[in-house]
């Protein structure tokens, strides 16, 4: 299981880019970070995710 | 007179209305940019939520400067981690710092804000950090690598208004950085008078949030700062202690 914004799912073995596609992100919209390090765009397409790994995917909201 | 710029870590601007974008409408954001004038408008940066397609970023017009915040950082470290993910999100090397560990009056905690002032200078960011009003603290914010202070005005989002006013006219007298009034701000004569005091910018969210028509608001901020601002620049009578001053001629009267 992967950890991803504090809910388990069973994506581990998935890249960084399949993930961001089928849960229905936008990719330019959004930045990543797992375990504490953040993923670089160009690297979504060949980082795969690993079991017990914990992953924010984070965007801009209204605020002030 | 020379071209008023405010200039904040090297950038110039022409408006002293920095806006927020929380707690309205998406539609609203453009109309809220063009009536207020608004160069620089800020964000928070949350999980993201693949229900919501609308993203933030398709309504704020193309040019205006992004300032994203770190609201919900509770540490230095909590900050410089939301910075950076602000940073991937790909709009810039701003960020204001918003450290808080009080959940019910909001306010900023300034020996973590200069930590993480120095930390996200250290790493290229422009930062604006939020503060409570406090000259030892803005000092060391100075020292720290600060492009302005953002001192309080009143607690975010209660628009009391100038609550602080004579510890921020303290850092506009002693900080030689850009002073810009950040949270509490609640109506356009108070814009005005943080500005008649010599501050350099006003931040305002809830203020416009609340009001009855946004976009009307929003220019009303605007005139009231930049009236604010030509006083200032203007240099503002002096008042008198004690009794009157004839505005009239005292001599030429109509009597024996």
């Amino acid at each position: 299981m992967v950890k991803i914004n504090g809910e388990e799912q069973a994506v581990a073995g998935q890249t960084v880019a399949e993930y961001l596609e089928k849960a229905g992100y936008c990719r330019t919209r959004v930045a990543v970070e797992r375990n504490g390090e953040i993923i670089p765009k160009a690297e979504y397409d060949h980082t795969v995710l690993n079991e017990g790994d914990a992953v924010e995917v984070v965007s801009f909201v209204g605020g002030g | 007179m020379n071209e008023d710029k405010l200039i904040i870590g090297g950038h110039e601007f022409h408006s002293r209305f920095i806006l927020g974008s929380g707690k309205y409408s998406l539609k609203l954001i453009e109309a809220a940019v063009r009536d207020a004038g608004a160069e620089v408008i800020t964000l928070a940066v949350r999980r993201a939520n693949t229900k919501e397609q609308e993203n933030i970023l398709d309504y704020i017009p193309e040019g205006v400067t992004l300032l994203p915040n770190t609201s919900g950082a509770r540490t230095a470290e909590e900050a410089v981690r939301i910075a950076c993910l602000a940073r991937e999100l790909g709009c810039g090397n701003f960020v204001k710092i918003e450290i808080m560990r009080d959940s019910k009056y909001l306010l900023p905690d300034n020996q973590e804000t200069i930590r993480a002032t120095e930390m996200l200078a250290k790493k290229g960011f422009v930062v604006l950090p939020y503060m409570y009003p406090d000259l030892y603290a803005a000092r060391d914010l100075v020292n720290a690598g600060a492009a302005a202070v953002m001192p309080l005005a009143a607690p975010i989002g209660s628009n009391k208004g100038l609550a602080t006013r004579d510890f921020i006219q303290i850092l506009v007298d002693e900080i030689d950085l850009p002073i810009i009034v950040d949270a509490g701000i609640g109506k356009p004569s108070q814009a005005c008078e943080a500005m008649e005091m010599g501050a350099a910018a006003i931040m305002a969210n809830t203020a416009l949030a609340t009001a009855g028509d946004l976009p009307l608001m929003a220019a009303a901020f605007r005139q009231a700062i930049e009236a604010g601002r030509k006083a200032y620049l203007s240099g503002l009578g002096r008042v008198l202690t004690r009794g009157g001053s004839a505005s009239d001629p005292l001599t030429g009267f109509l009597r024996d």
